[in-house]
């Protein structure tokens, strides 16, 4: 039988072409490659569902054309946007903002960094040739994943973050992403934290934009969590409604250091969230949580990748999703404990409400273990809001919106419970509260 | 207070009450006792609202307005209350949220404004503290990991806080031991008085010792077959209720 080729998309021919153009601007950064990252893109197309990892999540399909990266905003329109950015935005926090996937220095508070922490534009550091750019990309599966591939080729943006040795830093670092304008674009933009042995480090990120705006934001954040430190991450993402929004993070957790991370998704008519997370050093604590509430026409990817290679990690990854309208969830995680990481205890979850006849739920939990010492589980669940509690509550005169909004958000706020930061908790459930109001 | 005509109910083609009759008078507390499958449990959750259940004749009349008519919601802001004979677990859900949450969606439901809080706690807390409730089960989800016992003095607590006019208590005794039966029941009379009845459902004599009724009424296979003092309680704990499996039976 002859080969059949995928007929290249108007999108990734469209993909080559501004490759092309952006590849004249790029400086001679040697610490990554561009190129490298684009050729092996290129040579497998956007995935479509026939490749296993986005069976659910047909980007080929999903986007039609590839948008132009987006222009720097004129200061004026990135100071509108961003005032009606209000995610996480009244917890005290040092803030970079990022409009249209560029740094906006004017709004961001570059100069009252906490102590401990140095903050440096990448875009800066890549035409200087910052030495700490051989450290981006610490996961090595999320390099063969085709969204870090087209982050990492049109890289416009980012920060690069490094907290001190010891450092406790109380006050959390906000990263906040808006999208502006009229016309649709794509960005690019990479964060590399690295929190140093013994540190803890508390990370805010929020990602939001019009509704109406066609747009493509791919957003990848590098993790390197030093010995016996701590990384702390709650993101949110309010996406515009008609916003194609690519994500992963890679983490690296190094010996006895603990990492707290939480997706919150309500916007977006596709998202997709990677999390690869290298388990390198003995000991570490790991949750990772993740929720979604979804409405009409909107689908959700979570997809987890937590890789076990040394002895006794405790992992605890929760994901919650509610489904209204004919909104469709997905959640992929897959725990790979390698031979010599025994004693790990691995825990995923993945539950989902439904609150509509019309919507659907993919999931795919995978266990690869080598080591013959470990717990791990994982479990999945699917189901409507249970009659027996709605009467529970129907009988102490809640009525019947407010008794199912009230076990909505008991079993959404699951997932936010153990996020340490008590201002970012309260702004997360503050979220889940919105979107039942806003459902009516 | 409360007039039940006629009542047929069925659930899943299966007949339970076959048009029951019962009037529970203003301030009275009616026991309700029976054997197993006689249909107790099913005119609590009729009472209630519960929508598994179908009517297909009869009225439940409470002060002269018919009940059916209105969700388990509105019923309860009308006064009605049902102690569950089996508590539910809600995680996630903070007692105390919940307590405040009920407490106004019944206020705003009678026009009335919502509680303020300091007021609210000062209420929680002196129920609680007749109720023998600590603190920290009022700071924990509701009813998640509570004992029976605790669970059903949490269902006596709402009951005080919400002054409900028509309290069932669906088989309150069942898995309680004596000291939880002691406080519960006390929770019970102290709230006895003129403007509020009792529907008292029991398998058992023991729990009409602490909350003494007014009448007691046998049910079987879905009808009140006798009606008569307390000391009808003593005789079917001497008798049990071979005579009425007979009846049903015959």
């Amino acid at each position: 039988m002859a080969d059949i080729a995928n007929l290249r998309t108007s999108a990734e021919t469209g993909l080559s072409t501004l490759f092309e153009t952006a590849r004249k601007g790029f400086g001679s950064e040697t610490a990554i490659s561009r190129e490298e990252a684009f050729r092996f893109f290129e040579a497998a197309g956007l995935p479509s569902r026939r490749v296993e990892a986005f069976k659910y999540t047909d980007l080929r399909a999903a986007m039609q054309e590839a948008a132009p990266p987006a222009e720097t905003p004129a200061l004026d329109l990135a100071t509108s946007a961003v005032a009606s950015a209000t995610a996480f935005s009244a917890i005290e926090a040092v803030r970079l903002t990022f409009v249209n996937g560029h740094l906006i220095r004017e709004l961001s508070d570059l100069d009252r960094v906490p102590a401990g922490v140095s903050v440096s534009p990448l875009n800066e550091a890549l035409s200087r040739g910052d030495a700490r750019l051989k450290n981006l990309a610490p996961v090595a599966q999320a390099r063969e994943n085709p969204i870090y591939q087209l982050n990492t080729a049109f890289l416009a943006d980012g920060a690069l973050i490094s907290v001190e040795a010891g450092a406790k830093v109380e006050t959390p670092l906000h990263l906040r992403f808006v999208g502006a304008g009229a016309e649709g674009f794509s960005t690019a933009t990479r964060v590399l934290v690295e929190v140093a042995d013994g540190a803890e480090f508390t990370l805010l990120e929020t990602h939001e934009g019009p509704n109406g705006l066609t747009y493509q934001p791919n957003d990848a954040l590098d993790v390197h969590v030093g010995k016996h430190a701590a990384f702390r991450h709650a993101r949110i993402n309010r996406e515009g409604d008609k916003a194609i929004a690519l994500s992963t993070i890679s983490v690296r957790l190094d010996d006895e250091s603990r990492l707290e991370t939480v997706n919150l998704v309500t916007g977006a008519v596709l998202s997709r969230h990677q999390i690869y997370m290298h388990v390198a050093g003995e000991n570490v604590n790991a949750v990772v949580n993740g929720a979604a509430m979804l409405g009409d026409g909107q689908l959700a990817d979570s997809t987890l990748l937590a890789d076990h290679a040394a002895v006794g990690g405790v992992g605890r990854e929760m994901f919650k999703t509610v489904i209204d309208g004919d909104a469709t969830g997905v959640f992929q995680g897959k725990i790979i404990v390698r031979q010599i990481a025994q004693k790990t205890d691995g825990k995923m979850k993945s539950d989902c409400l439904l609150l509509s006849d019309e919507g659907q739920m993919m999931n795919k939990p995978e266990l690869e273990i080598f080591a013959d010492d470990v717990a791990c589980g994982h479990g999945a669940t699917c189901g409507a809001p249970d009659q027996d509690l709605l009467f529970y509550l129907m009988a102490r005169g809640l009525p019947k919106p407010i008794a199912e909004s009230l076990l909505v958000q008991a079993f959404v706020g699951e997932a936010v419970e153990s996020v340490t930061h008590e201002g970012a908790r309260a702004a997360l459930i503050g979220e889940i509260e919105a979107w039942l109001a806003s459902r009516g | 207070m409360l007039e039940i005509k006629n009542l047929v109910v069925q659930i899943e083609d299966n007949r339970i009450l076959n048009g029951l009759n019962l009037t529970v008078n203003d301030g009275e507390v009616a026991a309700i006792m029976g054997p197993n499958g006689s249909g107790k449990s099913t005119l609590s959750y009729v009472i209630a609202g519960k929508e598994d259940y179908e009517v297909l004749d009869g009225e439940i009349l409470l002060d002269g307005q018919n009940v059916l008519e209105m969700g388990a919601d509105e019923r309860a802001a009308a006064g009605v209350f049902l102690a569950f004979q089996y508590p539910l677990e809600i995680p996630g859900v903070g007692t105390m949220t919940f307590l405040k949450a009920c407490l106004n969606a019944q206020r705003r439901a009678r026009g009335e404004a919502e509680i303020a809080t300091p007021d609210f706690i000062r209420q929680v807390n002196a129920a609680a503290e007749k109720l023998e409730i600590n603190k920290d089960m009022l700071r924990r989800a509701l009813n998640v990991g509570f004992s029976g016992g605790e669970k059903k003095r949490m269902e006596i607590l709402q009951m005080a806080l919400l002054q409900p006019k028509f309290c069932v208590l669906d088989e309150t005794d069942s898995g309680l031991d004596i000291d939880a039966l002691r406080i519960v029941s006390e929770g019970v009379n102290a709230l006895r008085a003129q403007g509020r009845s009792f529907l008292v459902i029991t398998h058992y004599q023991r729990l009409l010792d602490y909350i003494v009724p007014d009448t007691v009424h046998v049910m079987s296979k879905g009808l009140i077959v006798k009606t008569g003092g307390k000391e009808l309680a003593k005789e079917l704990e001497a008798s049990g209720y071979a005579e009425y499996r007979t009846n049903e039976a015959a």
